[in-house]
C-alpha cells in the first residue's frame, strides 16, 4: 500500500518548530537516531508532512529521500494528519466477511477522502485496520473511542452527522 | 597479507582472507554472476543472483558479501545454484516490462544476458500483476522508467557516492520503487543530471533523453547548416561501442563516421577547450592580481555547476565565468565562425557529441545565447552517436581515419587531457605559468595533479608567488573540498572540479560496461591513459600556442577577456532551491 501523501497545507506552529529543534540537537551527532527523531517529530506534529522531513532532513544532515523512504516502509509513520475524529474501519477476517469493506466505501464516499487520508477541514481522517478484537460485533468501526459494531453502509450518513 | 586455504568447485588455491568468495573466484578463474553488487559502494547482497553452494552451510550464500575462510569448500556451478539463479531470473521477470526487442539496452543489458546464460526460457514463468508505474520524463536529460527496474539500487548508490542521493528505495513490499523524495519529478528535486545512474543501471529502466531524432531532421534539412563537434573523451571511449579495447583512440574513424552521416562541418571541442584555458587563465591571472575572489573554481562541468548551484548558492562567485568548452564552440561558430563565413546563425545547428548527460541541461540553460540564438542547439551523447552510427549501416572498424574540418577542428595536448580529472588544472598550468613568469616551460607534465584519485593538490611557485591547486573529481569529493571553500579554511589558489568520479571519461553519457568491469577493470584510469598518449604525441601542446586561437583573437575577442570576450564567451550562474 503506497501511502498517500497530504494535500492539506502544513500549519505548524512556532512552539511545535520549537520542540522539534531540541529533539533533532539532542541526536544530530548521529544519524542512526534518526527513526528516533521521526518518531518524536510525529508525536508533535501528528504526522510527517513535507516541511517536517525537510526540517529532519537538514537538522540530521541526511538527504531528505533517505527520511522518506524510512517514512514509507513503515507503518507507524503517517504522512497524513489525523481528524479531528478518526475513523478506523477493521478488515479483518471476520469483519470483512461481514462486509466491512462496503462500510469503508460507504465513508469514503460520504468523506470525499480515501483511506490514509484526512478532510480539507480536519474533521474526520479515516484509515484501514485489522482485528480490534470485537469479531462477535462485526463489522466494526471506531470514531475515536466510540465503538460501532454489526455496522451497515446506510447507517453511516447518520452516524457521521453526530460529530460536529 | 594473510592468506586462507580454500577449494572452489574442488581446485585448491590460497586467497587473501577477508575477501569475497565473489573476488576468490575471480582467483580460480571464474566469474559468478552479478545484478546489484558494485565493489564498495553497492555491497548489499539483495539480487541473489550470485548464490553459491558452501559446505557445511544450512543454505546457499551471497558470494558478493560473504568472506571466505580457511578451509572453506565452495561449488558456484552445481545444480542447487543454477536452480536458484534460474528462480531468481524468473522472479526478476515477473515484475519486468519486457519489451526487450524495442529497449535501448537490448544486447548491452545485464539481466538479459543473465536470462541467457541461465537458459530462462518460459518468461512467464511467475507471472502476475505487475507494478503499475509512470515514466519520469521531466528532467533535461534522462527518462526513469520504474516497469524495468529490478531494484538493485545501483542506481540509489551511484546517486548516493555523488552527494546527491534524491533517488532511493520507497514504500515496502510489492510497493518498492525507486524514486525521490514525496515521488516529486527528477526535474523538481536536486538531481544535477550527472547521469551516473544511468551508466551504472543493469536494464534499460534509466536512460539518456535520445535527442538523435532532432540531430536527423537538421541533417535532412537543406536550409540548415549542421556543425557537430566532439568532447575530448569521446575518441577514448565511442570505440568501446563497436567492441573495440578500453582505452583504444579512434579519433580518426570517429570523425570519418560523423562525415558519413551529414554533417556539414566536423569539428573538434579541443579547439574551445583551448579557448576556455586561454580565458580561464587570464581570469585567474586577473583574479590573483586585482584580489579577485580566490580560490577560483573551474566551470566547465555542468553537473557540477548545477550541483554548486543547488547546494552552495552561497558560494557561486568562486566559478569562474567560463562558459564551458561546448557551450564556448556554440558561441563562437553563432558569432565569429557565422560572420567569416557569411553564414545566418539562425540556420546554423550545433550538435555537440559529449560524455555527458548534464550537456543536455546546459544547452537549455539562460544566458548562453551569444548570437541571440541558443549557443548549442543539441547535446548527443556518445552512446546516442554510437546508435546513430550503427543505424545508419556504418561498419565503424573497417571506417579510415580522417582529419577534423579547419580551423576548428585544432586542439591542442592541452585540450585533449580535459577529459580526465586534473586535466583541465593541468591545461591551465601550462598556460598560466608561462604568462605569469614570460618564460618558457620546461616541462609540461604536471604530473602531481594526475591520476584518478578523487582528490589531488599541488602546489608550485611561480614568478615567485605559490600557487596552491587541487583537481577534485566525483562530487562526493567535491563537497569535501567545498566545505573547506565554505567555511574559509580551503587556502588553494584555483580548484578543478569534475562532477564524475575521474571526470569525463567516465561520465554519464558514455559506453555502458556492465558491473563486472566497473568493478574489476581500472576503466577510468585506461580511458585517461589513452588521453594522456594523444597528448605526448601532439605538435602543440599548450592552449596559447594553438594557431586557431591566436586567429580567432586576432579577428575577433581581441585579447583574453576583453569585452567581446566577455560577451561571447562568459556566463553567469542562479542560486537553485534544494528542496521545493
Amino acid at each position: 500500500m503506497i501511502k498517500k501523501v497530504s494535500k492539506i497545507p502544513f500549519s505548524g506552529t512556532p512552539e511545535q518548530e520549537q520542540q522539534l529543534k531540541a529533539v533533532i540537537d539532542e541526536s544530530k551527532h548521529d544519524k542512526h537516531l534518526l527513526m528516533t527523531v521521526m518518531q518524536k517529530a510525529q508525536d508533535i506534529y501528528g504526522y510527517l508532512p513535507f516541511e517536517v522531513q525537510v526540517m529532519i532532513a537538514e537538522g540530521m544532515d541526511v538527504p531528505l529521500e533517505k527520511v522518506y523512504g524510512v517514512s514509507t516502509f513503515y507503518a507507524q509513520f503517517a504522512l497524513s494528519p489525523k481528524g479531528k475524529y478518526n475513523i478506523s474501519v477493521c478488515l479483518g477476517t471476520a469483519c470483512y466477511v461481514k462486509g466491512s469493506q462496503a462500510v469503508l466505501d460507504k465513508i469514503c464516499e460520504e468523506l470525499g477522502i480515501e483511506p490514509g487520508e484526512c478532510t480539507a477541514d480536519g474533521k474526520f481522517s479515516v484509515e484501514e485496520c485489522r482485528c480490534i478484537g470485537a469479531c462477535g460485533l462485526a463489522p466494526v468501526f471506531t470514531i475515536n473511542d466510540d465503538v460501532y459494531g454489526r455496522a451497515t453502509a446506510d447507517q453511516i450518513k447518520g452516524i457521521l452527522a453526530k460529530y460536529e | 597479507m594473510e592468506m586462507v586455504n580454500i577449494k572452489i568447485n574442488n581446485t585448491p588455491l590460497s586467497v587473501p582472507k577477508g575477501i569475497s568468495i565473489l573476488e576468490a573466484a575471480r582467483y580460480a578463474g571464474i566469474e559468478i554472476p552479478t545484478l546489484c553488487f558494485l565493489k564498495d559502494i553497492n555491497e548489499i547482497g539483495a539480487c541473489r543472483i550470485c548464490m553459491v553452494e558452501v559446505k557445511g552451510a544450512r543454505s546457499l550464500v551471497t558470494a558478493c558479501v560473504y568472506p571466505v575462510n580457511e578451509g572453506m569448500e565452495i561449488f558456484t556451478n552445481t545444480e542447487k545454484v543454477r536452480t536458484s539463479r534460474k528462480h531468481t531470473l524468473e522472479l526478476i521477470l515477473s515484475t519486468h516490462r519486457r519489451n526487450c526487442l524495442s529497449c535501448v539496452r537490448s544486447g548491452s543489458c545485464e539481466l538479459q544476458q543473465l536470462c541467457k546464460e541461465f537458459n530462462v526460457q518460459d518468461e512467464e514463468h511467475y507471472a502476475g500483476r505487475m507494478p503499475d508505474f509512470e515514466f519520469d520524463d521531466s528532467a533535461a536529460h534522462m527518462i526513469r522508467d520504474n516497469s524495468k527496474c529490478i531494484l538493485c539500487r545501483r542506481c540509489v548508490a551511484a546517486c548516493q557516492e555523488q552527494n546527491v542521493a534524491v533517488i532511493g528505495a520507497n514504500a515496502r513490499g510489492f510497493d518498492t520503487h525507486i524514486s525521490s523524495a514525496f515521488d516529486k519529478d527528477l526535474a523538481d528535486v536536486s538531481c544535477v543530471s550527472c547521469g551516473q545512474c544511468i551508466v551504472n543501471c543493469p536494464t534499460g529502466a534509466l536512460r539518456e533523453k535520445d535527442d538523435t531524432d532532432k540531430v536527423l531532421a537538421a541533417i535532412n534539412d537543406p536550409s540548415k547548416f549542421v556543425v557537430v563537434h566532439t568532447a575530448p573523451s569521446i575518441r577514448v571511449t565511442l570505440g568501446e561501442a563497436f567492441g573495440m579495447h578500453i582505452g583504444t583512440n579512434v579519433q580518426g574513424k570517429m570523425v570519418a563516421a560523423l562525415r558519413r552521416l551529414g554533417f556539414d562541418k566536423v569539428f573538434d571541442t579541443d579547439f574551445a577547450a583551448d579557448l576556455t584555458i586561454v580565458e580561464e587563465a587570464n581570469e585567474l591571472i586577473e583574479r590573483v592580481q586585482n584580489g579577485g575572489v580566490l580560490p577560483m573554481i573551474t566551470s566547465c562541468s555542468p553537473g557540477w555547476i548545477k550541483y554548486c548551484e543547488h547546494y552552495y548558492p552561497d558560494q557561486l562567485a568562486h566559478l569562474s565565468t567560463c562558459k564551458s568548452p561546448q557551450q564556448m564552440f556554440g558561441a563562437t561558430i553563432k558569432t565569429w565562425y557565422a560572420n567569416a563565413m557569411g553564414l545566418d546563425p539562425a540556420n546554423i545547428v550545433v550538435v555537440g557529441i559529449m560524455p555527458c548527460t548534464a550537456k543536455k541541461f546546459e544547452t537549455q540553460r539562460n544566458d548562453q545565447a551569444a548570437a541571440g540564438y541558443p549557443d548549442v542547439d543539441i547535446a548527443l551523447t556518445t552512446r546516442e552517436l554510437a546508435r546513430m552510427i550503427e543505424s545508419a549501416g556504418i561498419y565503424f572498424r573497417n571506417l579510415p581515419d580522417e582529419e577534423f574540418d579547419n580551423p576548428l577542428g585544432e586542439g591542442t595536448g592541452a585540450a585533449v587531457i580535459f577529459g580526465a580529472t586534473g586535466g583541465v588544472m593541468e591545461a591551465a598550468l601550462r598556460t598560466a605559468v608561462e604568462k605569469l613568469t614570460g618564460e618558457e616551460l620546461q616541462s609540461l607534465d604536471f604530473k602531481e595533479v594526475r591520476g584518478t584519485d578523487g582528490i589531488k593538490e599541488a602546489s608550485y611557485t611561480v614568478g615567485g608567488l605559490t600557487v596552491k591547486v587541487a583537481a577534485v573529481s566525483g562530487l562526493k569529493n567535491a563537497h569535501t573540498i567545498m566545505e573547506k571553500v565554505r567555511n574559509g579554511t580551503a587556502d588553494y589558489t584555483f580548484i578543478e572540479v569534475m562532477c564524475c568520479p575521474g571526470g569525463c571519461v567516465n561520465g554519464g553519457g558514455q559506453p555502458v560496461q556492465h558491473a563486472v568491469v566497473r568493478n574489476f577493470v581500472d576503466l577510468k584510469g585506461r580511458r585517461a591513459a589513452a588521453l594522456y598518449e594523444a597528448d605526448k604525441d601532439l605538435p602543440v601542446r599548450k592552449s596559447h600556442e594553438s594557431e586557431a586561437i591566436k586567429r580567432v583573437y586576432a579577428e575577433y575577442f581581441g585579447t583574453p577577456g576583453s569585452h567581446v570576450a566577455h560577451e561571447v564567451l562568459h556566463t553567469s550562474y542562479v542560486p537553485r532551491p534544494k528542496y521545493k
